[in-house]
């Protein structure tokens, strides 16, 4: 029967939860890297026993730990992040000038086909990738030398690169996003870039319509459709039916089109799920009720799935990289919350439990589906 | 032979218990020390001082024999009790708390505006 792995990324460590494939029944291992910050973790889809872990803190910086065995031991790994050659200035909140500088990796994506090799999306935004497994780090300068990017402004969060989609189809295609310059496409695999944002509009900008500028949260795709892309804006879910060469609005009856992650259902590339959340200034769900929303049809038309989750005086958020699917015949979902629940639904968002309830604030969840 | 006290994340990191002890050419200094520690213990690379300027990080101080000794020269020798092992040399985790502004960049994801 096959099991089901989640990673979960806390302000205070990392943990490893696992269940058959009735998903009722949980192990939880656990805290990983205790008291540090834990960005990521993701698996590699070549190899489920090779994951990677984003260590960080304020203290003592950036540190990546490597697993070859699902999580049960890790080893420090790599953590040299250098920008490749002058790194020049971006814009700082109050628009001037400010020096490219390294803080932290945000995200983790492994290759689809090579365990060794993963992509790093690091704020000061930037790409890095290693190919011999964690113990080196190159940055892909094409992104960061982009004739934007002296423009580029952080979001509140810092300036990261959130978001790194890889194109099963096109080898050399991916898609990364960046608050709050937002979404760029590469074709050569990295070398160039070129912004893929219009049909967006971002009214907190001084262009709402502009080439770059805009705050994307989130981009998510089905591996079996990867020209389709939905996307999750500071304000706005957005879908684009040709590889983000042009985007258009979808939230149609949504509650409010605010909120941080977006994803795709495993088996139907037209259902998808977002965590609306109140404001912008309000960071938690409206009127005190969690709910997801699901669209069958691609967007525009959203329910509400409530069942199992908090209805009243919930006040929690839901954050970019906290929220996967599993890849069994019924498709579950998984999202944390920024007071430390884990919440599991093992038929597409019908029903909801929460896994754990009591872990420091989730950061991010990723999910693997093992034989 | 030169004793040195991590602070408890570090010690995590590196995977010891308790004091390090390191065998430094004389004279000892900060920077050699950190050298020795970060030869036995690579993980710790970037943890204490960046990659590249070698620049203490900012929230990570060197206290020993009582004495803050975070903006010394690199170079400078170390007390002389911390060179013989008597005294050890901390590497401090900076205290960061209180009802002030938080001295770093506290993180925000999440709070994009």
């Amino acid at each position: 029967m096959s099991r089901v792995r989640v990673l979960v990324g806390t302000r205070k460590g990392a943990f490893v939860l696992t269940s058959d494939g009735k998903r009722d029944r949980w192990d939880v291992s656990g805290p990983h890297f205790g008291g540090w910050e834990i960005y990521h973790l993701k698996g590699s889809p070549a190899d489920p026993n090779r994951l990677y872990a984003s260590q960080s803190s304020g203290w003592f910086g950036q540190v990546i730990q490597r697993s070859n065995d699902g999580g049960k031991t890790w080893e420090s790994a790599g953590n040299k992040f250098v920008y490749d050659g002058p790194t020049g200035t971006h814009l700082w909140y109050d628009g001037t000038p400010h020096p490219w500088g390294f803080a932290r990796v945000w995200h983790l994506e492994p290759s689809l086909s090579d365990p060794d090799t993963v992509y790093a999306g690091v704020e000061d935004a930037a790409l890095f990738r290693t190919t011999d497994g964690g113990q080196s780090w190159q940055e892909l300068p094409g992104l960061r030398n982009h004739a934007s990017a002296s423009s580029w402004q952080p979001g509140a969060g810092g300036m990261c690169l959130h978001t790194i989609l890889l194109d099963p189809s096109q080898p050399g295609r991916m898609f990364i996003a960046i608050s709050a310059a937002g979404a760029f496409r590469s074709d050569d695999a990295g070398k160039t870039w070129r912004p893929v944002n219009r049909g967006l509009k971002s009214e907190g900008i001084p262009d709402p319509t502009a080439e770059v500028g805009h705050c994307v949260h989130r981009i998510a795709m089905h591996r079996s459709r990867p020209g389709v892309l939905f996307m999750q804006k500071h304000w706005d879910v957005m879908r684009s039916d040709d590889a983000g060469e042009s985007w258009r609005e979808v939230s149609g009856n949504l509650p409010t089109d605010f909120g941080f992650p977006i994803d795709v259902h495993a088996h139907e590339p037209e259902t998808i799920y977002v965590v609306p959340i109140k404001s912008d200034s309000e960071h938690y769900p409206p009127e005190g009720k969690l709910r997801v929303y699901r669209s069958r049809t691609g967007g525009n038309e959203w329910e509400a799935l409530t069942k199992g989750l908090p209805q009243r005086d919930c006040y929690v958020n839901v954050l970019r990289d906290a929220m996967a699917v599993d890849s069994l015949d019924s498709c579950g979902v998984y999202f944390g919350t920024s007071g430390g629940q884990v919440y599991a639904s093992a038929d597409a968002g019908d029903t909801w439990a929460p896994i754990v309830r009591d872990l420091p604030g989730v950061l991010s969840v990723e999910v693997q589906t093992l034989p | 032979m030169i004793r040195v006290v991590l602070p408890a994340h570090l010690r995590t990191l590196a995977r010891v218990s308790g004091d390090v002890e390191l065998e430094v050419e004389p004279p000892a200094t900060q920077r050699s020390v950190l050298d020795a520690l970060e030869a036995r213990y690579p993980m710790l690379c970037g943890t204490i001082r960046d990659h590249v300027t070698q620049q203490r990080r900012p929230y990570v101080r060197f206290f020993a024999c009582e004495e803050d000794l975070s903006h010394e020269p690199p170079d400078a020798p170390l007390p002389d009790a911390v060179a013989s092992g008597a005294e050890p040399f901390f590497i401090i985790g900076a205290i960061a708390g209180g009802s002030g502004p938080a001295p770093f960049a506290v993180d925000t994801r999440g709070q994009e505006g």
